[in-house]
């Protein structure tokens, strides 16, 4: 065993023994999660018709998810530190290679073929950004000076950047928010926030006549006005709108959602899952829904408070209130107070690599508190 | 914060510690804005969603009912539905459209009209509906398909009920047809009974019965996913069938009177003169109805309609002659009526009229005249110089007055669309139309069925019949009875009396009747040769109207002309003279002489009704 590298040379080796044999995981933050995966099976049992083989699927995804957690959750936050810049450019060449020779899923690349399994750089990224800048501005004075912000910004903005042109705005937004939430909880002047707002208020222009596909500006004005295009691409707000309101207080009952059930609404097993909830479990789902998640929620703030560096406490920070953004974004979507973006609702929508990365994050939650040191000052 | 040391670790904790709680508040109030947006859509507006969700998942299907048969009085079907078979393409189904249609015209006949139609319908149809291809295949055809099924895929063959008439043309301009339901007819149908319903009745009594032969259309409610895909039926409503329709027309007599006409234009209208019943009602030349049913093609249309004889033009309702001499057996008996003439009343007949301070001479068709001639043989001979002076005595008032008793001049309001009114002039009328006053010279030729007297065959079967009854005007009707077919109720229409001529002297009548009954059994009758061997006796008249123009836009060659230009021949008759079942009106055009081209045709008709023997 090599002293140096051991993170805690102070404790000693008794210590060093006990940690050995112990598990690093957050059971207040595992149970929440149990209940919110139990309850998003719960709906995609419905939302899937019945559809076993998916069941087995998802339930199968959600197994690997949790052991990549624990896993996760037994790397040290000082390693994770360590490896941060590296595996950050590995992450930005593979958005590069996916670009020149990834595959073409559903009109937008975004797949990388390893042979044996298809990887989309852009989940991996969504944990590394936030890393990345944790890592930057760990190093800097707090709050960060205008330049270092600039050099933070730059780190967010590549990869959101490289990801926009696969074209995935969804994937881009949760990006460019866990970036900035990170530059945030530094504590940065309000009044530079006011001055960013203000300049990406200008660049919005820019971004729609250079950077935005037409299918996502279709989206956008679809969003503004749905009942244009009722049979095509406003369709599924109206469908999801109309199973939501449908609900009522008391929802029709577990897979009674007429709306779901008879096939109206779109991709009902993934992004427009919530949908589906509401339809079935009314208002009153929905409030046991947010609970849950305002649990993960607040477990993760808790963590982040009692994080005990910089580096720890801006990464899990950004990491909680990144899972809040999906959340926000998934439901202000399906409730047409959004433009549809492509976000899943997190832990409960059908599909694996972002329950994977999701996983990952709170996996890294779990390492931060658990590799505590006592302080005694 | 300027002021700030280097990583002082309790500022930057506290700092921290600020925007966690920032970002909490945030969430939570964020969450409060889904939360609210939730109220807002599952508790404020939830009627309207709920409602639209209702919406979304019951579709009513309509059931279109099955449309009414038509049967003559006899009950002898006219109009029957027969299943038909047809050949549909769903384009997203089919693969190679120009490969699918080249193996298909292999194996069936399709014709360029069939693709042409083709891909015009496919342009204004969304591409996962069937589109027709070909209408009526046959069993064969349909046997050849289904056996390459498997070869051909989105390629489908469709039964539907067809309407079919099984005798064709006979008495097509009567029964009309039914066919695709256009622009126009949408906007003024009830469009929820129709919904499911491709075809509706065009002309004749398909068209006039429509509201009973349709029937009420039933509905499917189902529940259907968004595809449209029905999942299941919640409730049905069965739709309730068209009444059959019960014809007034005699099948039999109606194809005598077509047979006897021939390759002649024409027609023969024959009557039931005591209830107004039209026994056969005929045009000629006449076309099959049954290609118009399911959309004849152009180049076939096109023949019809630019047929210089006018196949699709009713003669019956709508064709306009001049009456001739077959009105002057009621100019007689105006003169009678009227007392401006008597049973012993001769006048010397020179084979012309002139008007006095007038040396115009008005001929009579027999150069050498009649010599003296009485009302009765002014009638059995056509003398026309005894009714140049009748007319002048009773005055055109009186004429037209009478004649408009018989129904000259004025639509019959028989039950069929686009009836044509004739024509039966008066003073006001010329002044308003001509600008002109009345000149004697016109009553002269009104007396013999000239001038601007127009009528249909129709008006002149019914003014034949109105004689025959001794003044009792029946409306024509070609409708008899309808009938439930689920119930068997059924509703008999009855005659209607539109019209009473008052009766002065029965023996005024008697004394036409006579001469009219002298036109066909006396020797010298005009049409004495259709006396022959009857069983019955028969009272006429014959007529002969002139045709005075050809359409300006036509073009004929000079024998054409030649033939265009005779005289149409006329008769009319009823029969038994003393107990008459049957007027009949023949119109032959070009025809020439009525006794020996009309008055046959009408022997035959009254003979097939007459003599046959029927159940």
């Amino acid at each position: 065993m090599n002293l140096g590298a051991e993170p805690y040379p102070h404790r000693g080796n008794a210590g060093r023994a006990f940690r050995k044999r112990r598990l690093h995981i957050d059971w207040t933050l595992l149970a929440t999660l149990i209940f919110l995966t139990g309850a998003g099976l719960v709906i995609l049992y419905s939302a899937a018709g019945g559809d076993w083989s998916m069941m087995g699927r998802q339930l199968a995804r959600l197994a690997i998810a949790y052991v990549i957690m624990i896993a996760v959750a037994q790397i040290s936050p000082q390693t994770l530190l360590h490896w941060t810049p590296w595996v950050y450019l590995l992450g930005l060449l593979l958005l590069v290679a996916v670009l020149l020779f990834g595959d073409i899923g559903k009109g937008a690349q975004r797949w990388l073929d390893l042979g044996i399994f298809r990887f989309q750089p852009s989940e991996l990224m969504k944990i590394m950004v936030p890393m990345m800048v944790a890592w930057y501005l760990s190093a800097k004075p707090i709050p960060p000076r205008l330049p270092h912000v600039l050099v933070a910004l730059v780190l967010v903005i590549l990869p959101a950047g490289l990801i926009v042109v696969q074209p995935d705005l969804g994937t881009a937004l949760l990006i460019g928010a866990a970036g900035v939430f990170v530059i945030l909880l530094t504590g940065i002047s309000w009044r530079y926030l006011a001055a960013f707002g203000l300049a990406a208020a200008a660049a919005a222009p820019l971004a729609w006549f250079y950077f935005l596909h037409d299918y996502q500006r279709q989206r956008v004005l679809t969003f503004l006005n749905p009942e244009s295009d009722p049979l095509g691409a406003g369709y599924h707000i109206i469908q999801s709108k109309i199973a939501i309101g449908s609900g009522g207080v008391w929802g029709k009952g577990w897979l009674n959602g007429t709306q779901s059930q008879l096939d109206f609404l779109p991709e009902r097993s993934t992004d427009f899952i919530f949908s589906v909830f509401a339809e079935e479990f009314g208002l009153v789902g929905i409030l046991v829904l947010f609970t849950l998640y305002l649990l993960v929620i607040l477990r993760g703030l808790y963590i982040a408070h009692q994080a005990q560096d910089c580096f720890t406490r801006l990464l899990a920070g950004s990491l909680v209130l990144t899972f809040f953004v999906y959340l926000f974004v998934n439901v202000g979507m399906v409730s047409g107070l959004l433009p549809v973006v492509g976000v899943p609702l997190p832990l409960v929508s059908f599909g694996g690599t972002s329950m994977v990365t999701l996983m990952a994050g709170f996996g890294i939650l779990m390492s931060i508190h658990t590799h505590r040191r006592l302080i005694t000052h | 914060m300027e002021h700030l040391k280097l990583n002082d670790p309790h500022q930057e904790t506290r700092l921290f510690s600020r925007r966690l709680l920032t970002a909490l508040v945030m969430v939570i109030g964020l969450l409060g804005v889904l939360l609210g947006r939730m109220v807002y859509l599952q508790v404020y507006n939830h009627q309207h969603y709920a409602t639209l969700s209702q919406k979304n998942r019951m579709s009513l299907l309509p059931l279109p009912p099955t449309r009414g048969l038509i049967f003559d009085r006899h009950g002898r079907v006219l109009a029957e539905n027969i299943p038909s078979f047809t050949l549909e393409l769903i384009p997203e189904k089919v693969s190679d459209m120009p490969d699918t249609l080249a193996r298909l015209s292999q194996l069936i006949e399709l014709s360029e009209d069939d693709l042409r139609r083709f891909n015009e319908r496919r342009r204004h149809s969304s591409s996962f509906k069937a589109i027709p291809l070909r209408f009526r295949l046959s069993e064969t055809e349909v046997a050849r398909i289904e056996a390459r099924r498997h070869q051909f895929p989105g390629v489908q063959v469709s039964s539907e009920l067809v309407r079919h008439y099984p005798f064709g043309s006979l008495a097509v301009h009567a029964i009309g047809y039914v066919g695709q339901i256009n622009e126009a007819e949408l906007a003024r149908l009830d469009t929820s009974n129709y919904k499911g319903t491709r075809r509706i009745g065009k002309t004749g009594v398909e068209r006039y019965y429509e509201h009973l032969l349709h029937g009420t259309v039933g509905m499917r409610r189902v529940e259907t996913n968004a595809q449209g895909r029905i999942i299941r039926t919640l409730e049905r409503t069965p739709p309730v069938p068209g009444r059959h329709l019960y014809l007034t027309l005699d099948a039999e007599v109606q194809a005598v009177a077509e047979a006897a006409l021939g390759e002649q234009r024409g027609s023969v209208v024959a009557l039931d003169p005591l209830t107004g019943e039209v026994l056969a009602i005929t045009s000629r030349p006449g076309y099959d109805p049954n290609p118009f049913v399911t959309g004849i093609d152009r180049a076939s249309y096109r023949r019809l309609s630019t047929d210089p004889d006018r196949p699709l033009f009713d003669r019956a309702l709508r064709g306009q002659y001049p009456p001739g001499s077959t009105i002057k057996p009621i100019i007689g008996l105006a003169g009678l009526e009227f007392g401006e003439t008597t049973f012993a009343q001769r006048l010397f007949c020179r084979g012309w009229y002139s008007l006095k301070n007038d040396d115009h001479r008005y001929r009579d068709w027999k150069k050498t005249g009649h010599g003296h001639t009485d009302l009765n043989k002014a009638i059995r001979e056509s003398c026309d110089v005894f009714f140049y002076d009748l007319a002048l005595k009773l005055g055109i008032d009186r004429i037209s007055s009478y004649l408009g008793q018989f129904g000259l001049g004025q639509r019959t309001g028989i039950d069929l669309h686009g009836e044509a009114a004739g024509l039966n002039p008066t003073r006001s009328w010329k002044r308003r139309a001509k600008r002109e006053p009345w000149y004697p010279g016109e009553t002269l030729i009104t007396g013999i069925g000239q001038g601007f007297t127009l009528t249909t065959p129709l008006q002149l079967a019914v003014a034949t019949a109105t004689l025959a009854t001794y003044g009792l005007r029946f409306q024509p009707h070609i409708a008899r009875a309808h009938k439930d077919p689920l119930s068997d109720e059924i509703h008999y229409i009855e005659p209607q009396l539109k019209a009473i001529v008052p009766v002065v002297k029965k023996a005024d009548w008697d004394y036409v009747v006579q001469a009219m009954l002298d036109v066909v059994h006396n020797l010298h009758g005009t049409a004495h040769k259709i006396s022959r061997k009857a069983p019955y006796r028969i009272a006429g008249k014959t007529g002969t109207a002139q045709v005075f123009t050809i359409p300006q836009d036509e073009e004929y060659d000079a024998e054409e002309i030649e033939l265009r230009l005779r005289d149409h021949a006329l008769f009319v008759a009823f029969a038994p003279a003393e107990d008459p079942r049957i007027a009949v009106a023949v119109i032959v055009e070009n025809g020439g002489s009525g006794g020996a081209v009309a008055a046959p045709i009408a022997r035959r008709v009254m003979d097939s009704y007459l003599l046959e023997e029927r159940p």
